[in-house]
């Protein structure tokens, strides 16, 4: 009996040690999709992130102390992404969040974050649900899906001068958002789209909604979703000999797409809208190339994660490491960072959004259009 | 009339790929009478084996297309045959006289371990294979066309192929009766000399092989697979094997071809957001009518 309570005192003892050491450092989670379907995205994220912490920490970290990352891993899942935000929050003590990709997750787990006191800052969801919460804890450095489908949707009348769209999206927050916004936007135009569907996430067989999409003669598809299904689906549009232009959003930037599609002859003429290239920003070029040097190709949200480090780290530092107060002083405050100087509004979003114009070649790599 | 005839061959080509899969459900359930959940991860299995076969072929310098697809069909049907009887005889032979709800545990419990086993190898990042086999036979119709693709028509003819195979080894060699005889009564054939296990162990084994089929077809067609691949067309392919009459060699191919059409033609014609609605709906009327699906026989309580 005496024996358990001195057991039971060296245990609290153990841990209240554990908890003291683990004060001395920051921690803040990195939160994507680090497994499944996505896990390509999550690897941006990671690298990015993982880079800026390793950075921040040889200059000192933040007020002297060093960030400590835990990655967590919601897989796109909603369910998920909730209790690995629990689990942030609670067990790991983490001060801010660098995440999540999908918005379908991001939304969820903002609400968390905001209950327990946590900043968060996503690089990649682009629903304008997240932010239009009211959350005062929630950022993001990717622009909104109604800016995006705006861009797409002005490229695609001004620009082309297309007046048979077809829209697709794949019944998910991010993807039907975004098409649902190009559509309000192309409808405010005056063109009426030709065929609004939507496809199942993990299928690979879209045969049946590509031979519709021939019926009714679209010069361009629209696609709301993320490369997994856009790869399949611009391939069987090719297969069964349809000419029509394919845009997507930022959902595709990835390699992977290429061999999804099963060949960069597939892609080519692919257009998507994405933000401004990170390589346009001056003060991102020192960056880029520790990247390269290192043997990785920074490519899409890499550099978003990067910065989503450099502002929570600024916010946390400025403001004696309470995250609540960092949200507020984000809100009223400008921070430099490797992809320029960034503002945020009071509900989060960016105050300038830097949506353009890709094109995939034919030897598979994506290019801004002039 | 063109779009029409085009969603009728889109459906012809998924449902006869729904039935091969749905033929590993029907075989096992019809033999021991359980529903073998591991199936779909063995097809997701076997679109992996396809890829490292396909690599492995261009490394050693082969070329010729003929060549690279009989060699990975080869391949991948053997080895995924081998996963076929390691997964019966470590996680369902055990179990074999314990009750029903066990091996189904079991069942759930492999089809987890083969996700994250291949996750864990293989990455969790999407795969993709490059494209083989382009081109395609067109016909007009009015003042459209309907066409299908060279690597279509080989999965047609390949999946006929195959379960015209398996009906004939079934119905006509000995290997089948044996089969039909251990349906019938497990405990009867063995008193009869049959080694009722050795027969088991080759019905997994053939599933798994028409699933490989299925898995080289489908990787070579769509190109794209990962870890998660096998759950969908899992779902899916169990539905052919329910809707046909789930024991049913006949059935699990007519159900295949059913949900196939019916998908097709309801994206196609009506709306893609609600194919799925329309496919199970279909289901449950079928079983409302016919508990035993099409072609099933009503069960009959063995001893």
């Amino acid at each position: 009996m005496s024996n358990m309570v001195i057991r039971k005192t060296f245990i609290s003892l153990a841990v209240a040690g554990a908890v003291t050491m683990a004060q001395a450092e920051v921690v803040i989670g990195v939160a994507g999709p680090h497994t499944g379907a996505y896990a390509a995205f999550g690897e941006q994220m990671w690298k990015g992130a993982e880079k800026a912490a390793a950075d921040l920490n040889a200059a000192g970290g933040i007020n002297g102390e060093m960030i400590k990352l835990v990655k967590a891993d919601d897989a796109c899942e909603p369910k998920q992404a909730v209790s690995i935000a629990n689990r942030l929050v609670d067990s790991d003590g983490a001060l801010a969040v660098v995440g999540h990709f999908c918005s379908s997750s991001s939304i969820p787990a903002s609400r968390i974050y905001e209950e327990g006191g946590v900043l968060m800052v996503t690089p990649a969801s682009t629903n304008p649900a997240l932010t239009e919460q009211g959350l005062p804890n929630v950022f993001r450095i990717c622009g909104r899906d109604d800016q995006q489908g705006d861009v797409a949707a002005s490229y695609i009348v001004d620009e082309l001068n297309a007046k048979r769209v077809a829209v697709l999206h794949d019944k998910d927050t991010y993807g039907k958002g975004l098409a649902d916004a190009m559509k309000a936007t192309l409808n405010a135009y005056g063109v009426k789209e030709v065929l609004y569907e939507g496809l199942t996430r993990g299928e690979k067989d879209f045969n049946a909604v590509v031979t519709k999409i021939r019926s009714v003669d679209a010069d361009v598809v629209y696609f709301g979703g993320l490369h997994s299904e856009a790869g399949p689906l611009v391939r069987q549009l090719r297969e069964q000999g349809s000419k029509a232009l394919f845009i997507s959003g930022d959902g595709i930037v990835s390699d992977e797409f290429v061999s999804v599609a099963g060949s960069p002859a597939y892609v080519e003429g692919v257009m998507m809208t994405f933000g401004a290239p990170p390589s346009s920003y001056p003060s991102g070029k020192k960056v880029i190339s520790e990247f390269r040097a290192s043997g990785y190709e920074p490519e899409g949200y890499t550099l978003y994660s990067y910065t989503a480090m450099q502002i929570v780290a600024e916010a946390l530092s400025k403001n004696d490491l309470d995250p609540m107060a960092g949200a507020e002083w984000l809100q009223s405050n400008s921070i430099n960072t490797v992809m320029g100087k960034k503002d945020f509004d009071e509900k989060g979003d960016l105050t300038v959004s830097d949506y353009v114009m890709y094109e995939w070649d034919d030897k598979g790599k994506y290019h801004q259009i002039n | 009339m063109d779009i029409v005839l085009q969603q009728l061959v889109n459906g012809l080509t998924l449902g006869s790929v729904y039935g091969l899969i749905a033929i590993g459900y029907t075989m096992v359930y019809g033999i021991i009478g359980m529903i073998n959940f591991a199936h779909g991860d063995v097809y997701m299995v076997s679109a992996y084996i396809t890829a490292i076969a396909i690599a492995l072929l261009t490394f050693f310098g082969i070329e010729s297309f003929p060549i690279i697809i009989i060699g990975t069909l080869f391949l991948t049907v053997a080895v995924t045959g081998a996963y076929g009887w390691v997964i019966e005889r470590i996680a369902y032979r055990p179990l074999r006289n314990s009750s029903r709800l066990s091996v189904l545990i079991s069942a759930i419990g492999m089809s987890l371990i083969l996700q994250n086993y291949v996750q864990l190898s293989q990455g969790a990042n999407q795969q993709g294979v490059p494209t083989l086999l382009t081109g395609a036979i067109r016909f007009s119709v009015g003042d459209g066309f309907v066409q299908i693709t060279y690597m279509k028509l080989m999965i047609l003819l390949i999946s006929l192929l195959g379960m015209g195979i398996l009906t004939y080894v079934i119905q006509k060699t000995k290997l089948g009766r044996m089969c039909r005889a251990t349906q019938q009564d497990r405990k009867m054939a063995s008193i009869l000399g049959i080694d009722t296990d050795k027969v088991i162990s080759t019905v997994f084994v053939i599933g798994a092989m028409m699933a490989a089929l299925a898995g080289v077809l489908i990787t070579l067609d769509y190109g794209a697979f990962d870890f998660y691949v096998g759950f969908i067309i899992g779902i899916k392919a169990f539905t052919a094997a329910v809707l046909g009459g789930i024991g049913s060699l006949p059935g699990a191919m007519l159900g295949g071809l059913i949900l196939g059409l019916s998908e097709a033609l309801f994206a196609g014609l009506i709306s893609s957001d609600y194919k799925d609605v329309f496919s199970f709906s279909l289901l449950v009327l079928i079983l409302i009518i016919r508990p035993s699906g099409l072609l099933g026989k009503p069960e009959v309580e063995k001893v």
